[in-house]
């Protein structure tokens, strides 16, 4: 090295440059080449740094906390918050508002709500949280509506300004709930759009339920309002929460320590009591009770810390029963608070003990728990994007954090395992990310996808493996030369035919075909192997000067028309079989007689439009390492006497099997990944079952239809690249084991 | 029979089976595609039959057979039918009866047995229009302004004549709205982006504005007289319609504006045949799709396949090359080199729509997404390079067939003589020197081998597309004659895109079918003649280096 460093000195001029354009030319290349892993390893690591948020834990961070805003000389009934977190409400139980910033607790002005003289609050309720609308219960009977509002302004330098206030919107005289005066000690409201709902009870024990709708008259322009009252019975024992649903056809009481009683009270005028069901366990007691975003379900909170979900199930004779759907990991205390997100299907625990804890329904999952401040939690709220969290604890202070909860939704349970969704009527495996409304319950079980690409790939190498094996053995040992100049670049052009035309003509032209000859179609499978047995006995039998005259090797052109001969046959027959056995119609007969579901675009399809695909793929490494097996093993397996058949069987198959393995599972990592003839030779139907009359939906296929709608940095759009990471490790895997082994057989046959 | 089967025979007859049957597959396919493709362009005879309805009322049929095939008559009769005879099976008929504006279907089965029999009467015919597709029916008059011209014999010519008049008012029509009216609006949205992008650097000043203002004065008065130009053609256009007896005897005015073409496909001799054919054939490869592209041509899509598959060849042609003469000639036999191989099979093996969810994230939104925050600050939220596009394409296909290049010029390197390298090096020369004059040279065919195979794989990948940049109907092509002609960031139309689109999303798939089948045939016919040329391109060059080693 030194030697040729000291020459250097005395090259000069033109050489320099050459000798400079050499070395330059050098890291050129090794650059380019080092790129080529950096671009695999990007496109791995970029999958996967998309993924990865789903799976991080939650994080609560950046605490802070300030005395209570308004002083604790009041309790706290009810904590909300504006959606951009910028200010928080305080409701106390003396009638009193306050606003607060709640980075820092600077008050934003108090608002007292305007009560008559000479009466005093009594209770308190809060509707949907995020319709902001609650109300106040008065000591006469009488009850007032209220709505926090925020209205965003910009300032001269285009800085957000957001003011709150209060609204009363069915007006600030006190509405009339109970005509005997007596005091409202429990309520509970839904407002939303015309329609207003309100259950109290009163202080002698009585449940009162008012329906309130206002309706426009498009003469006058003014509002009318028409009201419903009806009395509740059949709720023993002590009332301890009542619960609107946010549609306000249904009515939850918490009663007795133990029990919810529901109430269907569409019609406000004739409330049905429905069922009275326990929803603790026994010697627990119900402390907590509250409705999730949505309005379906229930979580009951007990005395030992035990926390389940409810919902109404529909049964075989649609009727609804409240049914235990799931419990959640307990707390360690008292469960004193239960707030539900504002539009997800999370919702925040406190217990007496002072532990915080963050759930999520769906995912059945805890997300975050820690203790927050000193003694019992006194109320809690989670911010409109539940990107917040504001505790109230009894040393009087207000404890504010950051939440970082995007992806709750995700858990191992909630992608692979059955999960009872809301409004099913038991758990299942579904994949259904659009949301059509705000409270949508999104389903994301890979499950079924998984299986459907198992299945798609299954069908398609069952006709795949045997058809490329047998083409490549044939190929690779028997087939002449000449032969061999035309039948490789078609099987290569076999290889080159777009997916998304071999998909066309799988959807438009073979599906229906096949769903008119199902018959025909599946008896060609048996038929044509049979016909080419038959006509190989036949060669056989025919005088050996003109069987001499076709030289070995070209007996795979010779059968060619007896295969079209074959389907045709098959083809003709399969009517006049389907009408004699099948009543005329096969994929009728399998759905009425056998009780099969048969769909136009189904597994068989799929099988043979993506076994076109992949049989190439096999076919060429396959035969590769076949024809690669050396000469001298098979002439000297020859010359021994062994038949051409005992030498294949003996020597070429056992050398070349492991590249053989390795064709069949790149072949089956295609088939996985295969994109567009799933697309459009199935229904794309994510259902969980291996018929192979019915269709199904790859995790391919779904990310193809659904990658370009999903909205960038959601869970679903974020599920769609572990869909793609899933199929990355999987081919990843298979590719590279397949390419070890084949390389090992390289060596081997060098070495022989 | 037992000594045959001892013997292993049947064994490597089922063998040849296998591959008969995969041959047959191959053929069968290519079979199909241009069966089905290429009569699309030939005009089809119209038939003229009587049907018996399901009330037992007779009614006239006039259209094109399209379609036979059997079918259960269980399934007729569950549909209604009532078909004489106990026969399981009978034929039906896919007729195509065109005046989807009158009848509101254009497409229907009928069962054979309740089919008169078919004549082909000369006098039928056959209008194609710009919208609601063909129509059918026997000429009446030809009238101008509402008031009948010509009629009986004299109308087939007149019509013609006039309907030459509308075609040229038409193509008037098609190039103004087209030429004229896409200038205004780009200058419009000019001027838009750079009153924004001074607003955004705070320089609007008050002469600025002024001068925008003006210009788009000046531009919005052009944009009024091109348009009281087209309003008089308008009124031109629709002077003339022709009136026609259609199957159920009602007579319907045809507007000549919305008619591009008439004949009597029952009377054309077969030279007219073949001219009529020629020039569908030209039409459909130069014209825009029109009726939600059910009909008219592909030219967007082939211009959109052929300008994504140039961009991607200049993208992959220098990195695969590079990478390959690296793994050649550079890297060592260790362990790395090994890693560097398992890793370019591995990009082969890869799903091609993993490449696509890959663009999308990685090139549209972070890539793109920076370029615009950067460059392009001013049309934002629109986005510009942060959407997908024509660039991304390419860029997602040149990665997705990287690996095809590289493993044939590797091959295509692998093949060149030791000796060869040696004398070059012996002469003095240095290893790039003997690398690009010797090596590389020897190797081209190698790499145009890979270059068409990554432009076969390109021109029918369609998976990836439908994330990074493929839209069903583009509005202009990614290159015009607009500053600066080549739009890198539009989004553009694609062959196989157009396949699945067309075939899957139509509203009328019927009517779509043909010329589904004629874009398949096209893509098919791309991709085996850029097969078959490279598979001769590497039998050549495998020959030609077989007689260099002997050297």
């Amino acid at each position: 090295m030194d030697e040729t460093k000291s020459n250097l000195h005395t090259i000069t001029g033109a050489m320099r440059g050459r000798l400079l354009i050499d070395s330059l030319v050098k890291y050129v290349m090794t650059f380019g080449g080092i790129s080529v892993i950096v671009a695999i390893s990007l496109i791995f690591f970029y999958l996967a740094s998309v993924s990865y948020p789903l799976f991080k834990p939650v994080e609560v961070s950046d605490w802070t906390s300030y005395k209570m805003p308004g002083g604790i000389s009041a309790n706290t009934v009810h904590i909300s918050s504006e959606e951009q977190r910028e200010i928080g409400a305080r409701f106390t139980d003396n009638g009193v508002v306050h606003f607060f910033n709640m980075h820092n607790g600077k008050p934003f002005g108090e608002i007292n709500i305007k009560i008559p003289d000479g009466v005093a609050v009594t209770s308190f309720g809060a509707g949907d949280p995020s319709d902001y609308t609650a109300i106040y219960g008065l000591s006469d009977g009488r009850a007032v509506v209220v709505k926090q509002t925020y209205t965003v302004t910009f300032d001269a330098a285009n800085k957000r300004v957001i003011q709150p206030a209060i609204e009363y919107p069915l007006g600030e005289t006190p509405l009339v709930l109970d005509k005997t005066g007596s005091a409202i000690q429990k309520i509970a409201i839904q407002g939303k759009g015309d329609a207003t709902t309100m259950v109290a009870l009163t202080k002698d024990g009585r449940l009162l339920l008012k329906g309130l709708t206002s309706t426009k008259n498009l003469l006058t322009d003014e509002n009318q309002v028409e009201s419903v009252s009806s009395t509740l019975t059949g709720v023993s024992g002590d009332i301890q929460d009542i619960i609107i649903e946010v549609k306000q056809r249904e009515l939850y009481i918490g009663h007795g320590g133990q029990f919810v009683t529901h109430f269907d009270i569409s019609d406000k005028s004739q409330p049905r009591l429905v069922q009275k069901q326990k929803v603790v366990a026994d010697g627990e007691k119900l402390t907590a009770l509250n409705i999730l975003s949505g309005g379906f379900s229930l979580i009951v909170g007990t005395d030992k810390g035990n926390l389940g979900q409810w919902f109404l199930v529909r049964d075989a004779n649609n009727n609804y029963t409240l049914t235990h759907i799931r419990d959640f990991k307990p707390m360690k205390g008292k469960v004193t608070t239960l707030v539900p997100e504002y539009f997800r299907k999370g919702f925040v625990v406190a217990d007496n003990q002072g532990s915080v804890g963050l759930y999520y329904a769906t995912s059945q999952k805890l997300l975050w728990q820690d203790l927050v401040g000193k003694g019992e939690i006194k109320a809690a709220e989670i911010t409109p994007r539940a990107n917040g969290l504001a505790i109230q604890s009894a040393d009087g202070k207000l404890y504010v954090a950051n939440v970082h909860n995007e992806f709750p939704e995700v858990s191992f349970s909630s992608l692979w395992q059955k999960v009872w969704y809301e409004s099913y009527d038991k758990p299942e495996f579904i994949w259904q990310s659009a949301a059509s409304t705000n409270d949508f319950e999104p389903k994301f079980s890979l499950s079924p996808l998984t299986l459907g690409t198992l299945k798609a790939a299954f069908y398609a190498m069952l006709l795949a493996t045997p058809l490329a094996l047998l083409s490549a053995i044939y190929g690779g040992y028997f087939m002449s030369p000449k032969m061999r100049g035309w039948a490789k670049p078609s099987i290569e052009i076999m290889e080159a035919l777009p997916t998304v035309i071999l998909g066309f003509l799988a959807g438009l032209w073979l599906a229906p075909l096949v769903e008119n000859n199902l018959a025909g179609i599946l008896l060609s499978f048996v038929l044509v192997p049979a016909i080419i047995m038959l006509a190989a006995l036949f060669w056989h039998y025919l005088p050996e000067n003109l069987t001499n005259r076709v030289r070995p090797g070209w007996e795979a052109a010779l059968l060619m028309p007896v295969v079209i001969f074959g389907i045709w046959m098959a083809y003709d027959l399969g009517h006049p079989i389907e009408a004699y056995l099948f009543g005329g119609d096969m994929p009728h007969w399998l759905t009425t007689e056998m009780g099969i579901r048969y769909e136009q675009r189904n597994s068989l399809v799929v099988g043979i439009a993506m076994g076109f695909a992949v049989t190439p793929t096999i076919f060429s490494i396959a035969e590769d390492a076949i024809f690669s097996v050396p000469k001298h093993l098979t002439t000297g397996s020859l010359a021994l006497g062994a038949t051409p058949w005992q030498t294949l069987k003996n020597v070429v198959l056992l050398t070349a099997s492991p590249g053989i393995f390795s064709g069949v599972m790149i072949g089956m990592g295609r088939a996985v990944g295969e994109t567009m003839i799933v697309l459009m030779a199935t229904g794309n139907t994510a259902v969980m079952d291996l018929s192979i009359f019915t269709g199904f939906r790859t995790l391919a296929a779904n990310v193809g239809v659904e990658m370009p709608e999903a909205a960038v940095g959601t869970t679903h759009f974020r599920l769609l690249f572990v869909c793609a990471l899933v199929l990355f490790a999987f081919t990843f895997i298979v590719n590279t084991l397949a390419e070890l082994i084949r390389e090992r057989l390289r060596t081997k046959y060098k070495s022989i | 029979m037992k000594e045959w089967i001892k013997s292993g025979t049947p064994w490597i007859w089922s063998t040849a089976g296998g591959l008969a049957v995969a041959l047959v597959m191959v053929f069968g396919v290519l079979w199909m595609t241009a069966a089905r493709g290429l009569p699309y362009f030939w005009p089809s005879q119209v038939v003229e039959t009587a049907f018996i309805e399901k009330d037992g009322s007779k009614i006239r049929l006039i259209g094109e057979i399209r379609e036979r095939e059997e079918v259960a008559v269980r399934r007729l009769v569950e549909s209604g039918f009532t078909i004489p005879g106990n026969e399981k099976f009978t034929t039906r008929y896919l007729l195509k009866s065109g005046n989807r504006d009158v009848a509101g279907f254009d497409f229907k089965w009928y069962p054979a047995p309740l089919l008169s029999k078919f004549t082909y009467p000369d006098n039928v015919l056959t209008v194609e229009r710009r919208e609601w597709g063909n129509f059918y029916g026997h000429l009446k008059s030809v009238k101008e302004n509402g008031v009948v011209v010509a009629n009986g014999d004299f109308a087939l010519p007149e019509l013609q004549k006039r309907v030459e008049r509308a075609r040229k008012l038409f193509d008037e029509i098609f190039r103004i709205e087209k030429q004229e009216i896409g200038d205004v609006n780009f200058e419009l949205e000019k001027l838009r982006l750079k009153e924004r992008k001074l607003q955004l650097a705070g320089k609007l000043d008050e002469a600025a504005n002024q001068s925008i203002q003006n210009q788009r004065l000046e531009t919005n008065g052009r944009f009024a007289e091109i348009q009281s130009r087209l309003d008089k053609l308008r009124a031109e256009i629709g002077r003339d319609t022709l009136s026609a007896e259609v199957m159920d005897g009602k007579v319907v005015d045809v507007p000549l504006s919305k008619v591009s073409e008439v004949y009597r496909a029952n009377s054309l001799n077969i030279g007219d045949k073949i001219g009529f054919y020629f020039r569908k054939l030209y039409a459909f490869g130069t014209e825009d799709p029109r009726e939600a592209n059910t009909e008219g041509g592909i030219f967007p899509a082939i211009f959109g396949t052929v300008m994504l598959v140039i961009m991607m060849s200049i993208l992959v042609m220098p990195l695969g090359v590079i990478a390959a003469v690296y793994m050649r000639e550079y890297a060592g036999h260790g362990m790395f080199i090994r890693v560097i191989r398992i890793a370019v099979n591995n990009l082969a093996g890869v799903p091609s729509i993993v490449y696509g969810v890959f663009g999308l994230g990685f090139f549209v939104y972070s890539l793109g997404g920076t370029i615009d925050q950067l460059f392009f600050s001013e049309a934002l939220p629109a986005p510009t390079f942060g959407s997908p596009g024509i660039l991304w394409s390419s860029l997602t296909l040149a990665i997705l067939t990287l690996p095809v290049v590289i493993v044939s010029t590797e091959e295509g390197l692998a093949r060149v003589p030791r000796s060869l390298r040696e004398g070059s090096l012996a002469l003095g020369a240095t290893k790039a020197e003997t690398l690009w004059r010797t090596v590389l040279p020897m190797a081209s065919p190698a790499m145009m081998t890979g270059l068409i195979l990554a432009i076969a794989r390109a021109a029918g990948e369609t998976a990836p597309l439908m994330l990074v940049g493929v839209v069903k109907l583009a509005p202009s092509l990614p290159l015009d004659g607009h500053f600066p002609y080549f739009h890198l960031e539009r989004q553009f139309m694609h062959l196989g895109f157009h396949i699945y689109d067309v075939g899957f999303q139509s509203p009328n798939i019927e009517a779509a079918r043909p010329l589904v089948y004629a874009t398949a045939f096209l893509l098919v016919l791309v991709i085996v003649v850029l097969n078959l040329a490279a598979v001769s391109l590497r039998n050549k060059l495998r020959e030609n280096y077989r007689v260099l080693e002997g050297i």
